[in-house]
């Protein structure tokens, strides 16, 4: 589950992390209350305006309709209130967002670090993820920093520096130096990265993140270290254990097909392509996919439907898979292992009675136990129902709807 | 007697009361396998489909003699589980919990090094070696006995996977489901091995999943330790990158861990890597003529 910017940060803080400190709103009128403070706050007029969507890119992306960047600077409050009212209620397109863009709903009114002081300011990168071959987390930094790291690995591999932490000590003093010193820094930005690092890796562990990025990570003129920018996404499996971060879920920046077919307890991730399909197991699933494409087909979906394929989630995934127009055939592929084959046949042809109206072809393979019954049942249903048992067969039937 | 369990392994079975327990461990007991009890804290003393039940699982392995575990138990509670079965001595633990934090899974992993500890899963069907015992929750009836391995990260795609082996004239000898989590107890190249040395078993049939480098990491030993013909496909060809396809770690992070990458580096390192799954079974026959 991803968080948004300004609720990653509100996290970081009760971890003792220091950020760029903002407020969220979601009207021009809270916008400028906003300014008025952080005005007083900092004792600058500067401050900047960051829309608040789940994908990167923002400062360089646009508006739709127009050039409005999605993280632009106000110089006084006249600025700040028309950058709002130019980015609340747009759709911000970004590299990450594709063509379609994400609707904005919150910006956050946040201070300017630029401020002027004794030091240079200077921009790091520091992540900390799962190294899934080690069973180890791992914080993963570069001086390179407020750049797509992606680019930096790749061109530059030798400016990113990892540090793995022993599951059993946690991270230690002499880690989090190194950090600070391979960052190049010293006197009192040395000290502040050392808390920064040793905060930010409890507050990984202790909110249970899957992934947490700061970039930039910044020092400031006057050698603080705080976290411009925060990208956190949370393991759903630990959830259970953090209901409060689970109710700040903001199902706006999700598919609302794949919020409906998680209320049935069903995995959807909605694709592109032309033929649906509804499996048993997500490995299985995902050969599905991948065998519609060998079959000239492009999968419009995954769906996984779980261990007891019923009448009630096979009617849940007909008529979440029906609501994609690019649909021109759907795939039903069962292997009955625990699950009777028969059973599942009874719940399509219930299901697909219920629905009436089907117009588009539907290919049911059903494997494993009882699968010649529930060939049979298919069969003699009476429905525009196409039955098949073996994998090849069902290929072959696909290749027949999508030529 | 194949790889990991036998009809000798002695099983007990952790969340053996609840609702996934008693199912399981029933179809487990029809299945022929030796079932000799299992755990529930606070139910010790009683019996439950005809085998004692115990409060702990170092009770359990000293009343029993028990060498394996399965382990049903929800989410919040099964690392926990984990570390009590490897506390006990328990040497092969099979742990099905799907759910599991990642967090946790980084801790069992840290605390099963050095231990004597086999993990398999979690998120995973069980281990089963045809006609002896079944230690999971697949269909068993599928799995004929034969010289067949199989490894896999996925359920379904195991039973479809062993369905094609048996109706292309072969038959199982161990099916291994290592789990779709980014941790796992005993990675591809580890459960590769156990059946690479395996004289009861002539072909390994490897099936894995995008997300993580375990495909690779094996695809490189077995270019060294080839002696029997090795089947491979990957799912999610077809998967967009970044996002979730059901199994927490199937999720494509980069370059390295697409279907398209690991079927390469698979191919170089003299597996017979299949495209579509429907072709799993008689590439597996047709490699053995070889």
């Amino acid at each position: 589950m991803n968080l948004h910017e300004y609720q990653a940060k509100e996290l970081l803080k009760k971890y003792n992390v220091p950020v760029q400190e903002g407020i969220a709103v979601d009207t021009v009128m809270a916008a400028e209350e906003a300014y008025r403070q952080i005005k007083t706050q900092t004792n600058n007029n500067f401050a900047v305006v960051k829309a608040q969507i789940h994908a990167g890119g923002r400062g360089k992306g646009k508006i739709e309709g127009s050039e409005q960047r999605g993280v632009a600077v106000g110089k006084s409050l006249e600025d700040v209130s028309t950058i709002a009212k130019n980015i609340l209620g747009g759709t911000l397109v970004t590299i990450q967002t594709g063509p379609a863009g994400k609707k904005v709903n919150k910006v956050l009114v946040a201070q300017d670090v630029y401020y002027p002081g004794p030091n240079p300011v200077k921009e790091f990168y520091l992540s900390i993820l799962l190294d899934r071959a080690k069973g180890q987390n791992v914080i993963m930094y570069s001086t390179e920093g407020g750049m797509d790291i992606e680019e930096v690995a790749h061109n530059t591999p030798e400016k990113i520096f990892k540090e793995w932490v022993h599951p059993s000590g946690g991270l230690q003093g002499f880690q989090a130096r190194k950090i600070a010193f391979n960052l190049g820094l010293s006197g009192e930005a040395l000290k502040s990265c050392v808390k920064f690092v040793t905060n930010l890796y409890n507050a990984y562990v202790g909110l249970d993140c899957g992934m947490l990025e700061i970039n930039p990570l910044f020092k400031t003129s006057d050698e603080k270290i705080i976290a411009v920018d925060c990208k956190m996404s949370l393991d759903e499996n630990a959830l259970m254990r953090h209901p409060d971060l689970a109710a700040q879920r903001d199902i706006s920046e999700e598919d609302p097909t794949e919020v409906e077919a998680g209320q049935f307890n069903l995995n959807y991730v909605k694709l592109d392509g032309n033929v649906g399909c509804m499996v048993n197991g997500a490995g299985l699933a995902m050969a599905t996919m991948d065998m519609i494409k060998l079959s000239g087909g492009e999968p419009a979906n995954f769906l996984d439907v779980g261990g007891t394929a019923n009448a009630q989630t096979v009617e849940a995934g007909f008529r979440i898979i029906m609501k994609d127009p690019n649909v021109k055939a759907i795939l039903i592929n069962i292997f009955g292992g625990i699950v009777r084959c028969d059973r599942v046949a009874a719940g399509v042809i219930e299901a697909y009675n219920k629905l009436g109206n089907i117009q588009i072809p539907i290919i049911v393979r059903l494997q494993g136990t009882n699968a010649a019954e529930a060939k049979k049942l298919i069969d003699e249903s009476g429905l525009k129902v196409q039955s098949a048992i073996l994998l090849s067969e069902a290929a072959d039937l696909v290749k027949q709807a999508v030529a | 007697m194949a790889v990991l369990v036998n009809k000798r392994s002695k099983i007990i079975v952790q969340g053996f009361t609840g609702t996934e327990g008693t199912f399981h461990a029933s179809q487990m007991i029809e299945y022929g396998t030796n079932v000799v009890g299992g755990v529930t804290p606070g139910k010790g003393g009683s019996t439950h489909l005809d085998k004692p039940v115990f409060n702990t699982v170092a009770d359990a392995v000293k009343e029993t003699g028990a060498d394996v575990s399965i382990i049903f138990v929800p989410p919040a509670f099964a690392a926990d589980a984990i570390m009590e079965a490897s506390d006990a001595g328990v040497e092969l633990v099979v742990c099905i919990t799907e759910g599991i934090p990642t967090q946790d899974m980084v801790k069992v992993k840290n605390y099963l090094q050095g231990t004597t500890t086999r993990l398999i899963g979690p998120n995973c069907p069980g281990v089963i070696t045809a006609g002896e015992a079944k230690v999971g929750i697949m269909p068993g009836f599928i799995f004929k006995p034969g010289r067949i391995g199989i490894v896999s990260k996925s359920g379904t795609l195991t039973y479809e996977a062993a369905d094609q082996t048996v109706k292309a004239g072969l038959g199982i000898s161990t099916a291994i489901g290592i789990g779709g989590d980014p941790i796992i107890g005993t990675p591809t190249v580890e459960a590769v091995k156990l059946l690479m040395d395996d004289p009861e078993t002539d072909g390994i049939i490897m099936i894995g999943e995008i997300g993580g480098s375990m495909e690779a990491d094996a695809a490189k030993w077995i270019k060294d330790n080839l002696r029997k013909p090795v089947v491979g496909f990957i799912a999610g060809q077809t998967a967009p990158p970044g996002r979730r396809m059901g199994h927490a770690g199937a999720i494509i992070g980069g370059a390295d861990d697409t279907a398209e990458a690991k079927m390469k580096i698979m191919a170089e390192c003299g597996i017979h890597v299949v495209a579509s799954p429907a072709d799993i079974g008689k590439t597996m026959a047709a490699a053995l003529k070889k």
